[in-house]
């Protein structure tokens, strides 16, 4: 009846995993029952569950990141502190929970922190800078980040309903095959990633389409603000990489499901095949993670500085040049496969090469600056502590793209702090500055600038803290993944990165005190005028929060920097009144959500093999679809009266604006 | 397709004598789902030809068991071939119909489609049965586990084609051809036809160049 299911799949005898297990249970248990006695439900359910506003889906991407930041993070914690103790001991943690939390840790981080925040980011802002008034396909939107909180639910689920996977973050065979894994570990990974990355897919190609399909009247492709190039080339990565990544799983849970032999050690299957496979989707990944970074640094550099961004064609060019090349490198991930030296060679050049692109745009942002009229908000310092912590990152990934250091170097805890330094170095950074440029623009209000700043130093040192002690354990021979070892040589290390741990957690700590002292103060950092930085693009020509429609009237852009050029010659506002029109927006739906809903039951009754619920799951996702597609009204009309008085509301700021400037 | 500007001519016709091509604004619905659908398209073949990739590298992984050319029917192939060309043309004709409105035309070229499809998974769910029952199923070597993946991986999207199919005929009969209906009907014309170029690369890549190995 429950196919694998019984009361031994929950961890009685572990106190850790089942303490975290109800102090989140309990935690959302508290929020659901505080939902519900105020009355916010209905609220939540029309205005968010439901919703298919880009902003309000691009919200609900980043908070769905920020809680898995948490937890991610936490398991890092777990990690450090483990091996700053377990020195000739076994530590706190033995060896079978030590594997599943530096799996889930790098899990967790990719998939649902990383991915959601550059999606939220790319959905809340692309369509705003493009002078458009949503993304091309917005239901389709909706069942996207669904399913993806879908994939991120059942990775918590096995925190207390079984096992998560003991194989690392990408699940290699043969370890993960089911003669050395029969747990439900490497079925909850698979599955979350499955449901996740079909959310990750239509996100993609809602996003190219709505980049290359929709953008305002004017808005020609060299006039667009880097950030949607870095937008389109993420996305046209995430189309070609992510049916990789399916195709390889789906492989992977063939073998493990009905005995197939892809990958595993009998009948001719082949493990290197898996390695090719999932680096062609992997090494493409963290490109796909990193470009919408490189985007935000830009819009950022450029804001900051007052100035245009230094050479914009070549940053296009640039972006573009490393959106392909990025597919021709992935076997740098196993030089040491044994594939000989002429492919080694020609991939190990490749990888090198990668860095000339991204070179350029170092520069580009340092010429941005230069003879600017640089201002130092907590989003600049993000910008400019990313600029000097990614160099490092990317010299070291040109060491290890040498494939006799790599040989030295692979799997080694060089290795981690590597590419720890160009994902926290990039994304996160990234993330960061623009969760604080774009705040403003999402909810009307400024984050606290005191403790933005104090965040971002506690992150930066502890940063380097917790890295620099890993290349140098790399250095010294240590390899990842130890759950204890007996070199006393590395020992220091690894206390000074606990150490550097605690303070990048202290950042972490001030980015939510921060969040919270800002919504305290709200009214004092209100942004009335929509435009709280002296911005450039089309985002801050509308009201903070924008409007549902984002634009009363469809801007007609004239040249890049939009709204620079519409603040210059103060066309916005010479006008008396605009002639305001009807404007048609598509109405909010459950679809994603009730999709979502069928598709945990059919996620969690996959992993556990109970065939008749997969079934039930399977039929109402089916019928989530047909209901969708049988409504009559897709869309709701806003009359003209009312998107005036929307309007005018917001015209009104910023002419006081204009006029205490003495612009007008 | 004026979409582009073209910005380097206006800097090169300083009078601006020839008129510049200004990018007009977003497009309508129906391109925007359109083009949409094809980077779907786009995004499933990436995931088929890893499939491909697969057999291709476990083509000789035979293990002692079968090889292709001692399983491979290539009349049955072509039988199935024929019924899956037909139903595009048949799947065309039902485009044909929707275009001019005519339901009897639509409904009959779509229940056509319907059984040519139906046809064809008849067709290939006995070549699996049989292979199964011969003790050449998907476990009996990394070269069958090839094949029954990339195979029916093509079949199972010419399943869900066919639940596609039916649903689209009831919407028609229920709704009638409603703009997005339409749009809907020219999705599923190019899902179909996408199959059918799928079809030609497994027609060639598995049986063809598979069964002379």
């Amino acid at each position: 009846m429950l196919g694998k299911l019984d009361w031994s799949a929950i961890p009685f005898d572990q106190p850790i995993p089942l303490l975290a297990g109800a102090i989140v249970l309990v935690a959302i248990l508290a929020v659901l029952v505080w939902v519900v006695v105020k009355g916010h439900l209905p609220y939540l359910w029309h205005e968010w569950i439901t919703s298919v506003d880009h902003k309000r889906i691009g919200v609900m991407y980043m908070l769905l990141a920020s809680v898995m930041l948490l937890r991610g993070g936490s398991d890092a914690i777990m990690m450090r502190i483990q091996q700053a103790v377990a020195f000739q001991s076994q530590g706190y943690l033995p060896p079978e929970h030590y594997n599943q939390i530096f799996s889930a840790h790098g899990t967790i981080m990719i998939f649902f922190v990383a991915m959601p925040f550059v999606i939220g980011l790319m959905n809340l802002v692309v369509p705003l800078q493009l002078g458009v008034r949503d993304v091309a396909f917005p239901t389709l939107n909706s069942v996207g980040f669904w399913l993806t909180a879908t994939g991120a639910l059942l990775v918590n689920l096995s925190l207390v309903v079984g096992e998560f996977a003991r194989t690392g973050w990408l699940a290699f065979p043969p370890l993960s095959e089911l003669t050395y894994s029969p747990g439900v570990g490497v079925d909850y990974y698979a599955w979350s990633l499955q449901i996740s990355g079909v959310g990750t897919l239509v996100a993609g190609i809602n996003l190219v389409t709505t980049v290359l399909k929709l953008r305002t009247k004017g808005m020609s492709y060299l006039r667009m603000p880097m950030f949607c190039w870095t937008t389109l080339a993420s996305n046209l990565l995430i189309v070609a990489a992510f049916p990789i990544l399916t195709a390889t799983l789906a492989m992977l849970l063939l073998d493990r499901y009905l005995g197939f032999h892809f990958f595993t050690n009998e009948a001719g299957g082949n493990q290197m095949m898996f390695m090719n496979l999932i680096w062609a989707w992997g090494h493409p990944e963290v490109y796909i993670l990193v470009l919408p970074a490189f985007g935000i640094f830009s819009e950022v550099v450029s804001t900051y500085s007052g100035k245009p961004l230094f050479g914009y064609r070549s940053m296009v060019l640039a972006t573009m040049a490393i959106c392909v090349i990025s597919f021709m490198v992935w076997l740098h991930h196993f030089f040491t496969m044994g594939a000989g030296p002429d492919v080694n060679a020609v991939f190990g050049i490749a990888s090198m090469i990668i860095a000339v692109p991204t070179g350029v745009k170092i520069y580009n942002w340092l010429f941005t600056m230069y003879g600017g009229r640089i201002r130092f908000a907590t989003p600049m310092l993000w910008s400019v502590g990313f600029m000097v912590t990614f160099i490092i990152g990317g010299l070291t990934g040109v060491l290890v793209a040498v494939p006799p250091a790599d040989f030295l170097l692979h799997n080694s805890m060089f290795l981690v702090a590597h590419f720890h330094n160009v994902i926290i170095g990039g994304v996160l950074f990234g993330v960061f500055a623009g969760f604080e440029y774009w705040f403003p623009k999402a909810f009307g209000f400024r984050l606290d600038e005191r403790w933005g700043k104090v965040a971002f130093w506690f992150t930066f040192v502890g940063f380097y803290a917790t890295f620099m002690p890993l290349y140098v354990a790399g250095m010294l021979g240590m390899t990842r993944r130890m759950q204890h070892y007996d070199v006393a040589a590395w020992r220091p290390w690894m206390i000074a990165a606990a150490v550097g741990m605690a303070l990048l957690s202290i950042g972490v700590v001030c980015q939510v005190v921060q969040l919270l002292v800002s919504i305290r103060n709200r009214e004092a950092l209100r942004d009335r005028t929509g435009d709280p930085w002296d911005g450039r693009s089309l985002e801050w020509a509308t009201s903070s929060p924008p409007p549902v429609f984002n634009f009363a009237i469809s801007p007609d852009v004239r040249g890049g920097d939009a709204y620079w050029e519409l603040k210059a010659h103060a066309k916005q506002l010479e006008h008396g009144e605009p002639e305001y029109r009807d404007i048609e927006m598509p109405r909010n739906s459950p679809t994603g959500f009730v999709c979502a809903f069928f598709a945990s039951i059919m996620g969690f009754a996959l992993i556990w093999h109970i065939w008749w619920m997969v079934i039930l799951g399977g039929i109402g996702a089916f019928a989530t679809f047909v209901v969708f597609a049988w409504r009559d009204h897709d869309e709701y009309v806003i009359p003209a009266a009312e998107v005036a008085r929307i309007d005018r509301v917001n015209l009104e700021e910023r002419r006081g604006l204009v006029s205490l400037a003495g612009i007008v | 397709m004026a979409m582009t500007a073209t910005i380097g001519h206006a800097h090169a016709d300083p009078h601006h004598i020839g008129r510049v091509v200004e990018h007009e604004g977003p497009a309508p619905k129906r391109i925007v789902t359109g083009y949409g659908f094809w980077i779907f398209l786009l995004s499933d073949i990436v995931m088929f030809s890893c499939f491909f990739a697969a057999y291709a590298v476990l083509l000789d992984k035979t293990a002692g068991g079968p090889k292709g050319s001692e399983i491979f029917d290539q009349g049955n192939v072509a039988i199935e071939t024929v019924c899956l060309l037909l139903s595009s043309f048949t799947c065309g004709l039902a485009s044909i119909a929707a275009d001019v409105r005519n339901r009897l035309w639509f409904h009959a070229a779509m229940a056509v489609t319907c059984v040519l499809g139906l046809a064809f998974l008849t067709i290939e769910f006995r070549e699996f049965a049989d292979l199964v029952a011969r003790g050449a199923g998907p476990s009996r070597s990394a070269f069958l586990t090839a094949f029954f993946t990339l195979v029916g991986c093509h079949g199972l999207h010419v399943s869900a084609g066919i639940l596609w199919l039916l649903t689209m005929m009831a919407q028609v009969l229920a709704k009638g051809f409603r703009a997005d209906i339409m749009r809907r009907m020219m999705c599923f014309a190019l899902f179909w036809h996408a199959l059918d170029i799928i079809w030609v690369a497994v027609f060639s890549v598995v049986y063809l160049l598979g069964g002379a190995a």
